[in-house]
């Protein structure tokens, strides 16, 4: 199970937030190396997701990463270090393999070779060839590709929606395993939104509760 | 040749109105309601083209830099305030203003190139042809900035989860919204092309068949053509151009975020 040790020493500073009637955080520190945001519809968890690389401004208040406020970072090479895998699994025309490659080519960073290609799909449990076109995937399949497209560019943080809301209990269990593993092994932190009562069970050291758009910290110190 | 152009009388001219009774008969028939609109379509035509005649009559005898220049900017900007009217988007304050400025440089760089270039009118504000070849120029880039703008403001609507999601994977605005960009110029600047490929096969454009009407030799007449049809092409695209690689801007926040 998870440590409480503090990851990679990457971590998140949240000073006095206020994002409209939202969210209203005082002070909240996101220094762990798996997070599990959880908490009722509506009380912000995604918010506070999309705060953290800047695809919704503060309207009071700060995000300090690493110790840098986030507002002086460029948008676009922060959310290069903090990317984000969002809720509903978005595909881009083409292949499998188009769609793998995209987010290297969208970042500007080198694109993989077909084997990494097919261990990335392997580390979601995905087992289709590179080739193929991904108008028949179901939904579960869409959100693992799309898992897999962001694990292969080389983040410092990855932001997760709700990565399983549409997996079975046993996919679940494997992706989020390999996903934490990942993250693990590479030294990278994690934040994830889940209402699955599971994974909040398995990495409990890493539950962050939002209630009412606001938040103590993690629930277990 | 003849070159002395028949006159039209009133009485005869007035026959042509027939045309509008036949579709006035068809929408009742059919009971489309559009008689109303077909009524105004046909007062407004009638009065604004005998206007503009009483007014070109007076530009033309009294040819000056000022009068052709305010000509000109009249007729911008009610292409302007057209072309903004037929999209039915709303449009943000930036978008609205881009539309005006894309369609005032790109018209001024086409009227230099071709005017003072290209036909090499002396004076240079000579309104017997800066106005009406204008008039065509900046009547084609408004359809096409039009249609821009149109496909533009509904891409943006239509896949705003993929360009989010372009931007969570650390995407620039402009790579995000590449192919959305590229649909829009395509699709304004498509009808001016395929109205060129039909172009002396199934139309014969309305500036050629005039001058031919009024007598010029049909080579001469085609030349201009040849040359007003270059310059519409040129000055749609520009028009386009500045206004969609500047356009998509509009609908981000300055820290990158979709609006």
């Amino acid at each position: 199970m998870l440590s409480l040790r503090k990851g990679s020493g990457i971590m998140f500073e949240i000073k006095k937030l206020k994002f409209k009637h939202i969210l209203q955080i005082d002070h909240l520190m996101i220094d762990r190396q798996i997070t599990c945001l959880i908490g009722p519809s509506g009380s912000g968890k995604t918010t506070l997701l999309r705060m953290l690389n800047r695809l919704n401004e503060a309207e009071e208040g700060s995000i300090y990463f690493n110790g840098v406020d986030i507002k002086e970072m460029h948008p676009i090479k922060l959310r290069r270090k903090i990317i984000m895998l969002g809720q509903t699994p978005i595909l881009y025309p083409g292949t499998i393999a188009d769609n793998l490659q995209i987010g290297l080519r969208l970042s500007e960073q080198p694109l993989a070779d077909e084997n990494r290609l097919r261990a990335y799909l392997d580390k979601v449990g995905l087992h289709k060839e590179l080739s193929d076109t991904c108008e028949k995937l179901s939904g579960g399949e869409k959100q693992r590709l799309c898992l897999a497209r962001v694990l292969l560019m080389d983040a410092d943080v990855y932001l997760a929606d709700e990565p399983s809301s549409a997996l079975d209990k046993e996919t679940e269990s494997f992706v989020i395993d390999n996903l934490v593993t990942f993250v693990k092994e590479h030294d990278k932190q994690l934040v994830m939104v889940t209402h699955s009562a599971e994974i909040a069970q398995r990495y409990p050291h890493g539950l962050l509760e939002l209630a009412q758009g606001g938040c103590r910290g993690y629930v277990y110190e | 040749m003849n070159n002395t152009v028949m006159d039209l009388s009133i009485l005869n001219l007035a026959i042509a109105y027939v045309f509008v009774l036949v579709l006035l008969v068809i929408f009742k028939a059919r009971g489309i309601r559009r008689e109303k609109m077909i009524l105004i379509a046909t007062t407004r035509m009638t009065i604004q083209l005998t206007l503009m005649g009483f007014v070109l009559l007076y530009v033309f005898k009294h040819p000056s830099w000022w009068l052709t220049l305010s000509m000109l900017a009249i007729m911008l900007g009610f292409a302007v305030y057209n072309a903004l009217k037929r999209v039915k988007y709303s449009m943000s304050k930036e978008l609205k203003r881009l539309v005006a400025l894309s369609m005032i440089i790109g018209y001024l760089v086409t009227a230099v190139v071709f005017m003072l270039l290209v036909l090499q009118v002396e004076p240079w504000f000579n309104p017997q042809y800066f106005i009406p070849i204008s008039g065509m120029i900046i009547g084609n880039s408004m359809t096409g900035i039009a249609l821009g703008a149109n496909r533009l403001c509904a891409n943006m609507r239509d896949h705003r989860e993929r360009i989010e999601n372009s931007l969570m994977l650390g995407a620039t605005c402009k790579v995000a919204t590449f192919d959305e960009v590229n649909d829009a110029f395509d699709s304004a600047i498509l009808p001016t092309m395929n109205n060129m490929m039909t172009m002396g096969i199934v139309s014969l454009p309305g500036m050629m068949t005039g001058q031919m009407l009024s007598g010029t030799f049909p080579l001469t007449a085609i030349k201009y053509q040849i040359g007003i049809m270059l310059a519409i092409l040129g000055c749609t695209a520009i028009t386009v151009v500045i206004f969609v690689t500047l356009g998509y801007k509009t609908f981000f926040t300055s820290s990158a975020a979709l609006k």
